[in-house]
This record gives C-alpha cells, structure tokens and sequence, in this order.
C-alpha cells in the first residue's frame, strides 16, 4: 500500500520550499502593492476614440500637476489611470464635498485629445467609464478589519471542528491542524501576490481579501473531508494504528479532494477567462487558494495531525535544544 | 409507501424548477444564448400571485428600474452601471457635538434624497454609517448626475442685471433686468448665470418650455421686485480679480438677535478674503437688492417671494440684515453657515461605473457561468456515468432555484442585488454543490467495490457523506457570517453581496445535491436503468481488490455493521 505518511517530512519541505520565496518578498518591501483603498488613491479609466500611447497620457496628467500618475493600457485606446487622491481646488466652498472640481478639470482636459472619449459601446462621453477614490480615512480601517476578520474565522472554525469532533480523542487537534493548513493556504497565497505585485504591479484591494476569506472557508472545507474520513476510520477501531488510519483515510478520499479542486478549477478559470474584467485579481487568488487549499488539506493538515500525535513535536524540540527526553507515552488513538 | 413519497418528492422538485425556470427566463434569451436557436421570450414575473404578495412586488409604478415590480433581476451598481459616494462629517477641528454630528447627517440624507427625486433616480439608498457617514448609492446615474446630487449646494450671492453692464449706473436708481411677471428665468444649473444673448433672456412661462424675452430695464421698487430681476452672480475685487461670492467666503456663525424693538435681525460675518470681496461688491451695489442662490434656486422666504434685502451701507467684515421674519432670518441664518448640509461634509469615497460597462459585465458573467456549468456537467457525466447525468439534472435546478430565490427574493429583505462579486459567489457555490454529489459518488462507488449491492450502497453513499457535507459547509457559513460582518463594518455591499450570495448558495447546494439527487436516483433504481452497472461506476466488484482496501482487515464487514 502507498504510504503517504511515512513520507510527510518530504510532504513538509516541499511545503517549505513552495513558501520560502513568497516569505522572502513578504520580507523585502513594498511586501504587497497596496491597492487606492489601502493608501488612499484615485484610479479611473477612459477610452480615446482616436490612438494614442501610455508615454502620451501620461504626459497630460503630468501636465495636470499629477507627475505620480501611474498609466496602464488596458484595450484599444483603453487607459486605467492611479493618481494620489484627486483633491478639491480651493475655490469649492469648505463647507462640503470638495472632490468634483479636480475631477471635472481633469476630465476636460484629458477629453480635448485624441477624438474625445467613448463609453464601452463607442459612443461619444465626457466621463470617465470608471472612478473611484478612497481617502485616507478610509483606508487604515480597511486592513485591520480583514486582520480582525481572518483571526476571527479562524478561531471560529476551530472551535466548529474541535466540537463537531468532540468524540474523537484530542479533537481540539483537528480544529488546530485545519489551521494550521489554512495558515499555510493563506501565507501561500499572499507571498505568491507579493512576487506578482513587485514583478507585475498586480494589486492588493478588497476583493483580494474577500477573495482570501473565501480561500480560507474552502481550505477548511477540504481538511474537514479528509478528518471526516480520519474520525470514521478511527471510529471502527480495527486500523492497527494512528499513522495508517489516516494514510488509508488519505487514499479514500484522494479521488474526491482531486475531482472537486478540478471542478472548481474550471469555474474559476470560465470565469477568468470570459468574465474577468474587475474581478480578474479576485479570481486570481481563488485560482491559486483552491489549488494550495486541496495539497494542503492532505499534505499538511492530515500530516501535521499525525506529527503532532506521534509526539514529533516535542522529540523535535528536545533534539533541537539538546534537553533530556520528557518522559512521555505516544499516544495511541482509543475507541 | 417509502417509493409513493418518493414520486411525490420528485413531482415538488418538478413543480419548484418549473416555477423557477419561468420565473428567471430572461426577456431576450438570444443576448445570452445560442441565437441560431428561436428561444421563447420570458414573460417576466407577476408582483403578486393571487392574494400572495411577492417580497420583490412593490407599487410604485413611477420605477424606472428595470427590476421594479419583479421584472428583472437587481443589479448592483457594477452591473448596472451608477455611482456610489460615501460621505463624511468634517468635525475636526470644529466644535461640533456628537448629537449635532447624529442631526446634521439625518438632515443631510433628507436633503440628499430629496435631491434624488428630481433626478429621477429610482432604486437610490441614502444610508447612515457608523457615527459620521453617510452612503449614497445611486444605480443607473450617470457620474454627472451623481456629483449634483452629492455636492454641497454652493451658496451664492446674486445681484441684479443692470442695463449696460454691472457697476455702469448710478446707485440706487441703476435700472435693473426684469422679465415679466409670472415667469421664470432659466439659471445654468447650480449658479445664478442667466441664459443671456442678442435675443434676450431665457425665460420658462410656466410649460417648462425655454422662450427668450427681451429684458424690461427698471429701477428696484419702480417696478424691479425681487421675483422679477434678472440676477447674476455678485462679483466683488479681490486682489485685483473679480471674484464671484460664495457661502466659502462667510464664517460659518451667523445668527438670528433681536433689535431693541424686538425685530429680528440677522448678523453675519465675512472670512478674511471675504471681507474684501464684500466690501468691494457691497461698496458698487448700495441701494441695490442682494439674493442668495442655493442649488441654483432663489431662497424664498415663507410668503414665497425671493429674499433680496436692500444694501444700504458697505459692508466689509459683518454685516447686519433687517426687515426680514423670524423664520425667514432662520432659514436665512441655516443657509448662510452650512451651505446646503447642516454640518460639512467630505466625500471620502466615490466609486462611479459606467452603464455600459455594467451591461458588458453582465453578459460575460452569465456567458462564463455557462461554459462553466456545461465544463462540469461533461466532466461529472464522463466520470460518474448515471449518477452524474442526475447530479447535472440537480445543478441546473439548482441554479434555475437560486437565481428565482435572487429575482423573488427573501420575504422581509426584497430581493437579491446581484453583483460582479456575487456571482463569483454564485458560482463557486455551483462547484461547491458538485462537491457534495462527488462525496456521495466516490462514497456509492467504495460501496459497490466492496461487494454490496446497488440499492444500499446508494444509501450508504449519502449516509456517510452526510457528516462531511454538514462540517464543510457549516464553515463556509462561518466564513460568509464574518465577511457578512466585515462587509457591514466596511460599508462595502460588495462583499456583503458576495456573503449573502454564497450562503444562499450552500443552503440551497445543500437541498439540491442531497434532496434533489437523492430522488431522482431513488427514482431510477426501481427502473431498467438500474440493471446495467457500467452505468453506476467503473469499477467491477469482481475484479482484484481495490487498492483503497487493501491491506485493511474489516472494511468489508465494517461496512456492513454500519
């Protein structure tokens, strides 16, 4: 019989590997491009009716006081401008919303060039096709809420699962080792955006976050399956021992863990590929959540279970600081 | 008995998709689907069936949007194309008290909405959040449209048109523009700029028509009242510019005194530039009428008539207005300190999507969501046989169900918005549903390798995946409930969208993948179709035993004590 755990340590580094180059750039400032709702910001877009180059445009808004202006060539003709946040002129009164004016200055001036702008179906406007600006208010709430909200579900699922396995001996290290699985999901999936972002500018906004929180619920998802069967197995009581309950629970539920990541795989990538637009990055991470999120439902979380119930932990631990073996029994799972 | 209840299930399944498929079918099927094919026209879905009222029906035949009344499904703002602003009180440094701050964006948002009926706006939402903001989500509105509605009504000053030319005449007998009575002049939007050429003025006699009129020049009182001037904007010197003067140029302490006579008077007071820019104008126009435009309207007193006080003296750093009511100095006073809103306020988030691109965005998500749905269908036929025939039967109900439950919607709430997010939700919660089927599948499929026979491994299939299903989707429900919480704390019904919509999804997911499939192939097993195994599964039970059992004493007889 294929045994999957007697190999976890390989399991571990090849993990390791996978994650040391994302942790690397996490490292290395900017560690994530940080998108308008981070930093505060504008971003818009248009579309020329007549050709004209990035180096062009961005001359114009260069000339408009906004030599930051980063210009991306989205289309035909199409451009998605970020600007620090488009402020007020003086003469808006101070008594409210000062937004506008720069805006509507911007917007004419960019428009009396190259054939005026169109909207999406080629008829002639004046507006951008999309705006959007945050201010810096706005912004530090944004990132500390999707901290609280990751903590949160995290906590929250592990004691869903440490109850839901409540008659199986040490559920609490279920709930822990699912964890510890979407910890891994979750460092994969932000050090791979922070290599995009230095390499590709691809920005960090809120649908990464959703999109994170989603990869979250799904990497969850898979451990629970897989425990599922491991409780089941364990339940029956006539599998010899812990390590190869859950080696044979792996091979069950192998078919199953491959099938659902290959059909969510293509709604993901229909959606990408046609729909794409604004949700591309959002997408994005789902892609490479919903991938990491099924290897480490059994490569890390089934592992780590067993690790931790073979007593590696703290062997590993006294070798590394050279203490006395603890006296202290290997666990046997009981009925 | 147990197979009577199982056509009975089957016939409600069939009746609820019927229903669904009628209720969602779109009105141009050809926008989205194969147009080679002539597909019947949807006839939409009545507001109410019977005494019954749907919680999507509403009775303002006024709407505009496409989505009133049950007509069509609800867009968010990305799908629709529109304009979302979020706006601030701007208390810093400002002694303002919370409960002022609670007041004035109450106030606010009146102001705001009643902005929004003029425009036309239908679906519009003006809502509190948090302590000190206010959201303003306007679907189907141009950016244009948008920025008037959110703006602050910018205060201005406005002084007569004087016959040839402003500051040409001689004080207080300087000839002044009027039109006849009963008329109205046409003000470009938000000023006092008249509409002025070699033809006249243009006026609006009432039919909401613009006709041009040649101006009658008269002196104020001689016949110039203020409802007939001609205005223009009041323009003092400031620094050798002339300047137009604003509500930007007041301190924001005006306030309502009584004269030892007990006549109310209303003083005010300039900012720095403001005093000059005052003084200059007031200085030019002594013995002249002054209005005060908001929004591009006169402020009229409670008789109707334009409030215009007579400058009797140059005013620089404050001034003093008489003669008016008490609750004409009141709404006076309201509007001199705060512009339109009654405290500041400041856009701190605007988000515009053009129409057209939401139109774009729809079509391309419905058009993914079908490769992708008929990418899963082949793979779970190819793979599973029978039992992925019937799982992708269940899925189109299932989608043909959740997409009535979004048009509906939940009784109590309206319907679903649907956006961009959403249905991503939407569909990743379709893959989701295939999970559960491919659980009991593979499930059904170790049942039948061991041994058993069809009929009880089926069961057996659904029987132990139950607690797996259970356990993954109640975390995903965890996870939507904290997205749904961080989506309220964001203010951003983006991802609360995408919350709502995926929980809809695992519920539903979950009565389709086990209820659904469940009896279809309950169903199938008491006919012909349940003879030929190939149809169930890949495996032979009389082949070499399967590597998953391998090894492992028990599994046979574990499997049949369970």
């Amino acid at each position: 019989m294929l045994d999957l755990v007697a190999k976890r340590n390989w399991f571990y580094l090849f993990s390791f590997l996978l994650v040391i180059p994302g942790v690397i750039s996490l490292m290395v400032p900017p560690r994530l491009r940080p998108g308008i709702e981070f930093t505060s910001g504008t971003t818009f877009s248009f579309r020329y009716a007549e050709p004209a180059t990035t180096s062009q445009v961005k001359d114009i808004i260069s000339g408009l006081g906004h030599s930051e202006a980063r210009v991306q060539r989205t289309g035909e003709n199409q451009f998605l401008i970020q600007t620090n946040e488009i402020e007020g002129s003086t003469t808006t009164p101070p008594t409210g919303p000062a937004l506008p004016s720069e805006r509507e200055s911007i917007e004419l001036a960019l428009s009396k060039d190259f054939g005026g702008f169109l909207d999406t179906q080629g008829n002639p406007t004046t507006q951008f096709t999309e705006f959007s600006s945050v201010s810096a208010a706005v912004s530090k709430q944004i990132g500390r809420n999707a901290a609280i909200a990751v903590i949160l579900a995290s906590v929250a699922i592990t004691m869903y699962i440490t109850w839901s396995f409540r008659n199986v001996p040490n559920s609490l290290r279920y709930g822990v080792s699912a964890i510890v699985a979407l910890l891994h999901d979750v460092l994969l999936v932000v050090g791979v955006f922070s290599i995009l972002g230095k390499v590709f500018d691809v920005e960090v906004n809120t649908f990464f976050i959703t999109g994170l929180l989603t990869v979250v619920g799904f990497s969850v998802h898979d451990s629970i399956v897989v425990f599922d069967r491991i409780r089941e197995n364990v339940a029956r009581g006539y599998i010899r021992s812990f390590p190869e309950a859950v080696n044979h629970s792996l091979l069950q539920t192998m078919g199953r863990s491959f099938n659902t990541s290959l059909t969510l795989i293509f709604s993901i990538l229909a959606l990408l590929l046609l729909g794409g637009g604004s949700i591309r990055d959002f997408l994005l991470v789902l892609l490479v959540g919903v991938s990491t999120g099924t290897y480490s439902s059994v490569f890390i979380a089934s592992m780590f279970l067993v690790t931790w119930q073979q007593g590696d932990i703290p062997k590993l631990w006294r070798r590394l600081t050279g203490r006395p073996a603890a006296p202290r029994p290997v666990e046997v799972p009981a009925d | 008995m147990r197979r009577w209840w199982n056509r009975l299930t089957v016939v409600l399944i069939f009746i609820v998709a019927g229903f669904s498929f009628y209720a969602v079918w779109p009105d141009e099927p050809d926008r989205y689907l194969p147009d080679a094919i002539p597909w019947p026209s949807g006839r939409g879905l009545p507001g109410t069936i019977g005494p019954l009222k749907l919680p999507c029906h509403s009775t303002d035949k006024t709407s505009t949007n496409p989505a009133a009344d049950c007509a069509g499904m609800t867009l968010g703002l990305d799908l629709q194309g529109g304009s979302r602003t979020v706006l601030q009180a701007d208390v810093a440094g400002k002694q303002i008290s919370q409960e002022d701050v609670n007041n004035g964006l109450d106030a606010a948002k009146q102001i705001v909405e009643n902005r929004v009926n003029p425009f036309g706006v239908s679906e519009s939402t003006v809502v509190r959040s948090g302590s000190d903001r206010l959201i303003v989500e306007l679907p189907g509105v141009s950016a244009a449209t948008a920025r008037d509605i959110t703006r602050p009504a910018i205060l201005m000053f406005c002084e007569g048109v004087q016959q040839g030319g402003q500051g040409s005449g001689g004080g207080a007998n300087t000839p002044l523009a009027t039109v006849p009575d009963g008329s109205k002049v046409i003000y470009k939007k938000g000023t006092c700029e008249p509409d002025i050429d070699a033809n006249g003025v243009a006026i609006d006699n009432g039919d909401g028509l613009s006709t041009r009129v040649a101006p009658v020049y008269l002196p104020f009182g001689g016949g110039a009242t203020s409802d007939n001037i001609v205005w223009t904007p009041a323009q003092g010197d400031f620094n050798g510019a002339p300047t137009t003067m604003t509500g930007s140029f007041l301190q924001a302490n005006a306030k309502v005194q009584f004269t030892a006579l007990g006549a109310p008077e209303l003083t005010f007071n300039m900012t720095k530039d403001g005093t000059k820019i005052f003084g200059s104008l007031s200085q030019r126009l002594i013995g002249l009428p002054l209005a005060t435009f908001l929004d591009g309207e006169p402020i009229r007193g409670t008789d109707g008539n334009v409030i215009a006080p007579r400058i009797n003296s140059q005013i620089t750093d404050s001034g003093v207005t008489t003669g008016l009511s008490l609750d004409d100095a009141k709404r006076l006073r309201t509007f001199l300190n705060n512009g339109a809103f009654p405290i500041p306020l400041k856009v701190i988030q605007q988000q515009d999507v053009d129409a057209t691109l939401g139109d774009e965005a729809v079509l391309h998500s419905v058009q993914a969501g079908l490769v992708a749905m008929l990418l899963i269908m082949a793979f779970m036929i190819v793979y599973y046989r029978l039992p992925g025939l019937i799982a992708s039967l269940a899925l189109v109900i299932y989608t043909a169900v959740i997409l009535a439950i979004f048009k509906i919607g939940i009784p109590g709430s309206g319907p679903v918005t649907l956006t961009l997010a959403g249905i991503a939700a939407f569909v990743l919660s379709v893959g989701m549903a295939v999970d559960a089927n491919i659980l009991i599948f593979e499930r059904t499929k170790e049942e039948l390798r061991n041994g058993r026979s069809l009929i009880p491994s089926v069961e057996a299939g659904f029987d132990r995946a139950w607690s797996s299903i259970r356990d993954s989707n109640v975390s995903t429900l965890i996870t939507c409930a904290i997205l749904y919480w961080m989506g309220n704390a964001f203010a951003s019904s983006l991802i609360k969208g995408f919350a709502v919509t995926l929980a809809i999804g695992v519920i539903i997911s979950l009565f389709s993948a086990i209820t659904v499939t469940r009896s279809f192939l309950r169903l199938a097993i008491g006919t012909p179709l349940a003879r030929p195994l190939w149809l169930w599964t890949d495996d032979r039970p009389d082949a070499e035993t399967p590597m998953s059992t391998r090894g492992v004493p028990g599994v046979v007889e574990g499997a049949e004590n369970a």
